[in-house]
């Protein structure tokens, strides 16, 4: 991919702050730098299509130590969570065998696995060296009867927004549009029910927590062709073209999917999110509105008051005991914000936000969420996040997984909100896990012994007293 | 305040009590060149011996006055004192424990007045030690016969004396039937740390820890309590009294010898192990060691770690109470609820547990609160396996018996590493059996490939 290429992706016509800086896609400083790559990006965004291959083409460093390392569910085949890699020795590189392995390793895979189809990830190595995926994809392809798609995504090009693009971009250009979809089972049709195609963009099933939502999209009748890419298959990406209306739920990064499918194919799209009972109801209602069907606006009303009125039982003794405790959020992206909602349903205080991976959107939402007094942290240094959470007299840190040993080692009370976690958060449900874990967090009884000092550190020892 | 309710059922399922006369001979089998004798029929011997066997893996000196019906209703001191001599003339003991059971006990035995005649008939093995102990299987459980036991070792094997501290730096440590051989070695390997002596009363931890001995085979204990040591206790700077299981015996040691003692209800958790080691450290003189803080800082470290997967999750405990008591303590510490407590008798000490109530019952009592109370974790004995199966539950082996699983007897669980290494097991046990949302499959799928997938039985990503 050339430096034209790449700063095309960049461009986001749909993104309402496209002309501003684009502080979500920040040169990294070299020394002070945490978070993935755009390899790490693109293969995260297509690893829950889950009856696939996925081939990382490149030395053991980019596969060895990060292979099923993703908290996605599959109801189904288990295919992507075998680590596929082809494992370059610097034989392979000097001798330029790098495209010769790769086309057997989709051979090999092939004939083991039986995918439904092969995606090769190039990596910053064989990028380098010049290897030809997109052409070795094609020949093996042909030799073997398999789609083999080339994700171009080495780890120089950019950080892991950059690759969710650039997947979004191999996914429309290689797999949209190649098949149609089958029509609406006899058996899945109600009377009086008018059944609708929908797609969800960005939506990963993360520890299986969009089980929480699917059952109110059959109960309303609207038929997901896909999600991209939880828990979905090859053959339905390949009908995402005739949804009747997107949701992009991950915010930004898939954004242009959503963009591409309403220019080439007239479906509109809205952006949402399933964490929190606010954005979940809005999310089925945006639904609604797209489709301009007044009968399902009808429904989904009802259906919105009784989940509302079912969770607010079950939240109302966790309520009371989160009510007014204080939350430092740092988390990137969507999560930023539609994490501010989830924890202001429960009554916390968000006290401040992180917004690295954040866009300009993303950072208007935060002000119109906490307010322009909003306190946004844009550094990742750790040190610096557990300072503000003692000047902030926070209660818990709620971040990514790679903030959890740093927070845990501070003696503070953590939650996991990052994509590897593997407990669903989403939906009706997933609001009732969340408050339950953040509950069990901040009030576990470890956290009053850890900081405990021993007796015998004590100013004046304790006596022993003796029987 | 725990509400203590008495299960009133008729017929006891699933038992989890052990009986007295078990819990005595446990204590005697802690003494070095021992035999525990039961005074009953053999066949509570037998199954008695049976029962140790399979929990330690390992040989088991010990024998019965075998009570046949005659003796039964005629009269059984001759068999006691026949069966006296016989272990003398065979076994060559320095200790017998003399140990009565729920058929002596009903027939009315006066245990110390057929001594007395034992004695005063055969003064040639007057340095044979006989320790009896009143053990009816009706009343109690393991951890009360064990407890009598020690009494009875106190009261028999250790003189009045008043010279508390003339070993300036030994420590006697009464250990209760809860504490495993590897729990004992821990104790000592701590009060060593020290630079202090520990004199354990009694010591499992040197006879049933399992290992090799030149001679092979012996018919009496492999270690334990020297005799010649126990008769020094008195001399003790100090004595450390584990188990709320253990006060009389406590009591009576203190009364016995002047050694002024220090009581714990149990070694586990930073609470339990911090007051021991400030103990020690008062005792000894001496500041606590680097490797107790490292300890204690790995352990704290590993409450961190572990809390994600203990935090509110419901878990059934059935043990004798010392060992309900201090796993109770222990889980509810790191997070845990307990919503199943189950004990085979009633204590003082049960009414003190972190939990709304206790039921004195079985493992039936057990498995049915843990169903009404959704409980994620079953620990109890081996014999809670069918219950754990049938809940579909993880299960945690602890006390007695173990037998559906090896080295029950070599595991710690006490003291800062103890603690971690458990809070680690409890962790991994919850881990494997992670509640995850259950994959729903779309009414749009039917008649589509999707239709006939069978969801992949691998093991769930735990990153």
């Amino acid at each position: 991919m050339n430096q034209s290429e790449l700063t095309a992706m960049q461009d986001e016509p749909a993104c309402a702050h496209n002309n501003k800086a684009k502080s979500g896609c920040a040169r990294p400083q070299p020394g002070a730098t945490q978070g993935g790559c755009a390899f790490d990006g693109a293969r995260n965004a297509l690893l829950p299509i889950a009856d696939v291959a996925h081939i990382v083409h490149g030395p053991i460093g980019c596969a060895g130590s990060s292979w099923d390392a993703r908290g996605t569910r599959s109801s189904g085949p288990n295919t992507y969570r075998i680590g596929m890699t082809t494992d370059l020795s610097d034989v392979d590189v000097i001798m330029g065998r790098g495209e010769k392995r790769l086309f057997f390793a989709i051979k090999q895979t092939i004939e083991t696995h039986h995918p439904a189809a092969v995606f090769v990830y190039s990596t910053c190595v064989p990028a380098m060296h010049g290897d030809d995926i997109a052409a070795t994809a094609k020949a093996a392809s042909e030799r073997w009867g398999v789609p083999v798609i080339p994700v171009d995504s080495a780890g120089f090009y950019g950080n892991k927004n950059l690759g969710n693009r650039i997947a979004g971009d191999v996914v429309f250009r290689h797999i949209i549009g190649t098949r149609e979809p089958e029509p609406v089972p006899a058996g899945a049709q109600r009377p009086g029910i008018k059944t609708h195609d929908i797609n969800l963009i960005g939506e990963w099933n993360v520890g299986g927590e969009f089980w929480n939502v699917a059952p109110l999209f059959d109960e309303l009748g609207l038929r997901i062709l896909c999600t991209l890419s939880g828990d979905s298959r090859f053959r339905e990406i390949q009908t995402m073209h005739r949804a009747e209306a997107n949701m992009v739920v991950c915010s930004k990064a898939m954004l242009h999917v959503g963009r591409k499918i309403e220019e080439n194919y007239g479906a509109p799209f809205f952006e949402g999110s399933f964490y929190g009972v606010v954005d979940t109801s809005e999310a089925l209602r945006g639904f609604a509105r797209l489709l301009g069907d007044s009968d399902l606006e009808r429904r989904t009303e009802a259906l919105i008051a009784r989940e509302e009125a079912r969770v607010e039982a079950a939240l109302a003794p966790l309520r009371q005991r989160l009510k007014g405790r204080r939350v430092l959020l740092f988390t990137g992206g969507y999560k930023s914000w539609s994490i501010v909602s989830a924890m202001q349903d429960l009554g916390m205080v968000v006290v401040a936000t992180g917004t690295e991976k954040s866009t300009e959107e993303d950072k208007a939402r935060i002000v119109e969420l906490m307010g322009p007094e909003a306190r946004m942290i844009s550094d990742n240094d750790q040190t610096a996040l557990l300072q503000t959470f003692h000047d902030c007299r926070a209660d818990i840190l709620i971040a990514g997984d790679r903030y959890i040993y740093p927070t845990l080692k501070s003696r503070i009370p953590f939650l996991d909100i990052d994509h590897v976690r593997d407990i669903g958060y989403a939906g009706y449900d997933g609001m009732i896990e969340l408050a339950r874990q953040v509950a069990a967090a901040i009030d576990s009884p470890v956290w009053q012994q850890v900081k405990q000092p021993a007796p015998w550190a004590l100013p004046s020892p304790l006596q022993a007293v003796a029987a | 305040m725990a509400k203590i309710t008495i299960s009133c059922k008729a017929l006891a399922v699933s038992p989890l009590k052990v009986s007295q006369p078990v819990g005595a001979s446990l204590a005697f089998l802690g003494l070095a060149q021992t035999m525990p004798l039961e005074h009953g029929a053999r066949g509570c011997t037998s199954f008695n011996k049976l029962f140790f066997m399979r929990h330690f893996r390992e040989p088991i000196p010990l024998q019965t006055t075998a009570m046949d019906h005659v003796a039964t209703v005629l009269g059984a001191d001759l068999n006691i004192i026949e069966a006296l001599l016989t272990v003398a003339k065979k076994n060559h003991p320095e200790i017998v424990g003399l140990i009565t059971t729920g058929l002596s006990e009903t027939q009315g035995v006066d245990i110390d007045g057929v001594l007395r005649r034992f004695r005063d008939t055969y003064p040639e093995h007057a340095d044979m030690a006989v320790v009896p102990v009143n053990a009816t299987d009706t009343l109690g459980c393991l951890e009360s016969g064990f407890a009598l036991a020690v009494e009875a070792i106190v009261e028999h094997l250790i003189p009045k004396t008043s010279h508390p501290g003339r070993r300036p730096r030994q420590v006697n440590v009464l250990v209760p039937s809860m504490l495993t051989p590897a729990d004992i070695e821990a104790i000592k390997e701590w009060i060593v740390a020290f630079g202090l002596t520990p004199l354990v009363i009694p010591d499992i931890g040197d006879s049933l820890d399992g290992h090799l001995i030149e001679a092979g085979y012996a018919t009496l204990t492999y270690g334990g309590t020297p005799r010649s040591e126990l008769v020094r206790a008195g001399e003790s700077a100090a004595t450390l009294v584990i188990g709320p299981s253990l006060q009389r015996a406590a009591d009576l040691l203190h009364e016995r010898t002047g050694v002024p003692d220090y009581r714990f209800d149990g070694l586990m958790g930073i609470a339990d192990c911090d007051a021991f080691v400030a103990a020690l450290s008062a005792i000894s003189g001496r500041p606590v060691p680097p490797t107790i803080e490292r300890q204690r800082a790995q352990f704290q470290d590993a409450m961190v770690d572990c809390h994600f997967y203990l935090g509110n999750i419901p878990v059934a405990i059935a043990a004798d109470p010392d060992l309900l008591g201090m796993l109770g303590r222990f889980l509810t510490d790191m997070g845990a609820r307990v919503v199943a407590a189950v004990a085979p008798t009633n204590t003082p000490g049960l009414a003190a547990l972190p939990v709304d109530d206790v039921v004195v019952g079985d493992l039936e009592d057990m498995e049915n609160l843990a169903r009404r109370r959704a409980a994620r974790l079953l620990i109890t004995n081996s014999h809670g396996a069918e219950a754990a199966a049938r809940l579909d539950l993880p299960h945690l082996r602890a006390g007695y018996p173990l037998y559906d699983s090896i080295g029950g007897h070599a595991q710690t669980w006490v003291g800062y590493r103890g603690s971690r290494l458990i809070l680690f097991a409890i962790a991994n046990l919850l881990l494997a059996q992670r509640r995850e949302v259950a994959p729903y499959r779309s009414i749009f799928w039917q008649d589509t490939p999707r239709a006939t997938e069978i969801a992949s039985a691998a093991a769930p990503c735990i990153v």
